[in-house]
């Protein structure tokens, strides 16, 4: 296989990735918004945080407001992470290995970018937000399946579960880092009904509450919910779940040793980490050590293969 | 009923399925009455079929446009076919197989011996004026002797019947993607017709082209690695590169993708690490194949390549250097050249062409111009031309006085009178001019596809039968009476 074509599947993946969970993140924040009680001032700004655009966003918008993020994180042409950017360049990396993925797939792809430049407005604005960032998970979801459905399970697939799964572990992380530091940043012992909530709301982003619920069953709690996000390893959206995914997808490619021991490296220190137990700062500090070893992980595939 | 020949006109024209009493000729005789007892929904019906068929199986052409980007296109089709009898396409056959030999012994001789030029046939002069003749390929013994691996020569009738060779491009022909796709189409579209027809098949193309492109692998393996080079996906004939891979199971790759080493050997760069590749079925022009040697902004080819291919280590279709013999004065030349290498009368004839250099023709022109198209040489792409008829006085006059003052700048032919065939143009029959492109593959033998691209000018009395410019396509049966 063409290492062209293995780095535009891989690419197209994590695009599509990273608009899905930005679809997630943003539809999660305005529900949370109105579980809340109007004396906390939740924040937009950790949705841009989350996506490290601090920077790119101030450049363009006096503040943090319910309009200008979502925009920005929507439609904006300056974030390179916004829904439609990722969306745009997800086709790109699609349009040149047509002749690679199922015909259906790019129909597919082709129609979810469709959709999502027509409904743009309606992405922002509160009314029709929700089902159109739905509409955009939904329609993700659609080509997952089509492309396990009909792709040949080959190099060029595991290219593109490798690039899915390296994508859904960076943002899982990045979701949790600043859902569990500055979401709430006034909240304290007298508010702990809200602390239930805040986490729901982490595990709202990762579409994980369900599963969580079904595994834990206990009142929601700060340890258990990082052990479930970070540590489970049958839930999809894990970092753990990714990691498994990303090794054994090596397995079965050529001259994988240094990106195979980047992935060992990162396995050990997320399991010796125990990430449930650590306070905010040190969980600032192992997530940012976590990021490192995905960019390390993503740099070896890069350098062997592309 | 809507398609009643009796009101189709044919007058002073040659069409294709009819003749001028509107009767329709022997080997479309089945297609014509099958035709006249469809009803408008019918028509409509097979129109939607085809448009459906069309969209499915994602056949597209790609035009560039200024705010989108470039995009996709329907590829615009007719779905009447034009039917051609096998006793009539083999000779044409003959005469294509006859003519692409040819060319390629003289591409060969004018890089190596230069005997035509010696022997007097073939001016020298002409040759230093040539843009297409590339100095870096002299000396140079491709495989087999052959250059011109694929051919795409583009065939016209004339009111008379007469079928002449318009022109031969030799350099990277594109559209038999096309003629692969229109037969799907059809056989979806009206299955009842192939019964009914003895219809020679088209669709062993891919594995023809596959098997020549072995031939060329300069390593005797039993699977060489066999790649197309395209410009990218944003070339208007993508859909075409990627289609060729996909049906003969090879790489589509860009310039970016391959390197030549210092050992003069191209590799392209794998997940596997650097593989090495044998034949390069190049869908890029030969002056950006490699920044090395030629255009050095070049960043649709390979630095590297020509000394890759002069070492013999890769195999290029067509090789380098083969447009020398497509250009238009060299066209006046064909039936000359026929007759030097092979010693034989040309099968198809040359559109008659007048080239001016010789005294007794460029009188001729001269006083008959507002009946001629008059082409210069080193032009291409219809630039600095003069259509006669369509012409005003004074820009004949000016023709007139640029051919006096550089006679060896210009050819002229008579203004040919294209054929017709009868197209669906809003659920009714009309005819429509039209040309016929089939493609030669040679390389140990020389073989023709049966038929070949039919290109339709869809404007009324147009002659131009390019996608980008209203032209479409019909399907092209050759077909056995006999069988």
């Amino acid at each position: 296989m063409l290492s062209r074509v293995a780095s535009n599947l891989f690419w197209m993946a994590r695009y599509l990735e990273r608009a899905e969970n930005t679809a997630r993140l943003i539809n999660v924040n305005s529900h949370l918004l109105m579980d809340l009680p109007t004396t906390v001032k939740l924040g937009w700004e950790p949705i841009i945080d989350i996506l490290s655009a601090r920077d790119d966003f101030y450049e363009h918008y006096e503040q943090a407001d319910e309009h200008s993020v979502v925009k920005f994180m929507v439609t904006d042409k300056h974030n390179p992470s916004s829904i439609i950017n990722s969306l745009t360049m997800a086709r790109e990396n699609a349009r040149t290995v047509r002749e690679i993925i199922p015909t259906e797939s790019w129909e597919q792809i082709n129609a979810l970018y469709l959709s999502a430049m027509q409904n743009r407005a309606s992405m922002v604005g509160r009314r029709h937000r929700y089902e159109s960032l739905t509409a955009v998970i939904r329609s993700n979801q659609t080509l997952t399946g089509i492309l396990a459905g009909i792709m040949t399970h080959d190099e060029g697939y595991a290219f593109l579960r490798l690039g899915r799964n390296l994508e859904r572990g960076d943002m899982s992380t990045r979701i949790i880092d600043v859902r569990s530091a500055s979401l709430l940043p006034e909240l304290n012992d007298e508010q702990p009904a809200f602390e239930n909530i805040q986490w729901m709301g982490v595990l709202k982003s990762m579409s994980a509450y369900q599963m969580y619920r079904q595994k834990v069953r206990l009142r929601i709690n700060r340890p258990d919910v990082l052990k479930f996000l970070f540590l489970e390893e049958r839930f999809p959206r894990s970092l753990a779940h990714t990691l498994k995914q990303a090794k054994s997808l090596l397995h079965d490619l050529p001259h994988n040793e240094n990106a195979i021991k980047a992935v060992d490296t990162l396995q050990s220190r997320l399991s010796d980490g125990k990430p449930q137990s650590l306070k905010q700062g040190s969980l600032h500090e192992f997530i940012d050590e976590m990021q490192v070893g995905l960019i390390k992980i993503a740099e070896e595939i890069d350098e062997t293969y592309f | 009923m809507t398609i009643r020949w009796g009101s189709y006109k044919v007058t002073n024209l040659y069409d294709e399925l009819l003749r001028a009493s509107g009767k329709p000729r022997a080997a479309a005789e089945i297609i014509c009455s099958y035709l006249r007892g469809l009803s408008d929904q019918d028509i409509e019906e097979f129109k939607v079929a085809a448009e459906s068929a069309i969209h499915v199986m994602g056949i597209s052409f790609r035009v560039y446009h200024e705010d989108e980007g470039s995009i996709d296109r329907a590829w615009p089709f007719d779905i009447i076919p034009r039917i051609i009898d096998k006793q009539e396409w083999l000779k044409i056959e003959a005469g294509l197989k006859q003519r692409v030999k040819a060319l390629n012994m003289f591409i060969d001789d004018l890089y190596n011996d230069q005997n035509i030029i010696k022997d007097g046939v073939f001016p020298a002069d002409l040759l230093n004026k040539s843009k297409n003749f590339l100095p870096e390929c002299k000396g140079v013994h491709p495989p087999l002797g052959v250059w011109a691996h694929i051919c795409g020569s583009d065939l016209v009738r004339d009111n008379d019947g007469t079928v002449y060779v318009l022109e031969d491009n030799l350099r990277v022909p594109s559209g038999v993607s096309y003629m692969l796709e229109n037969r799907k189409v059809m056989k979806r579209v009206f299955p009842e017709m192939f019964q009914q027809y003895s219809i020679l098949p088209v669709d062993d193309y891919p594995s023809h082209l596959y098997d020549m492109l072995c031939e060329l692998s300069p390593r005797d393996i039993e699977q060489p690695e066999i790649v197309i080079l395209t410009p990218g996906i944003y070339n208007s004939a993508y859909f075409e590169h990627a289609y060729l891979a996909q049906q003969m199971g090879a790489e589509v790759v860009e310039g970016r993708d391959m390197f030549v080493d210092e050992d003069d050997v191209v590799y392209m760069r794998t997940i596997e690490g650097p593989t090495r590749v044998d034949v390069i079925y190049r869908r890029v022009d030969d002056h950006f194949i490699d920044p090395e040697v030629f255009n050095p902004d070049s960043m649709l080819g390979v630095p590297g390549l020509m000394r890759a291919w002069q070492a013999g280590n890769v195999a290029l279709a067509n090789a380098p250097g083969s447009g020398v013999a497509d250009d238009k004065v060299v066209y006046a030349f064909v039936p000359d050249i026929i007759r030097y290498y092979l010693e034989e009368d040309p099968l198809i004839p040359n559109v008659p062409t007048y080239k001016c250099i010789n005294k007794d023709e460029r009188d001729y022109v001269i006083e008959n111009i507002h009946n001629m198209v008059v082409k210069p040489a080193n032009e291409s792409g219809g630039y600095g031309m003069l259509i006669g008829p369509h012409a005003t006085k004074a820009e004949c006059e000016k023709f007139k006085r640029l051919v006096r003052k550089d006679p060896r700048n210009y050819v002229a032919q008579p203004m040919l009178m294209l054929s017709t065939a009868p197209t669906m143009i809003e659920n009714k029959a009309e005819p429509r001019h039209l040309d016929l492109r089939p493609f030669v593959l040679s390389g140990k033998d020389i073989k023709v596809t049966m038929g070949g691209l039919t290109r339709v000018a869809l404007r009324k009395g147009s002659i131009v039968v390019n996608s980008s410019q209203g032209g479409g396509s019909k399907d092209t049966w050759i077909v056995d009476m006999e069988a």
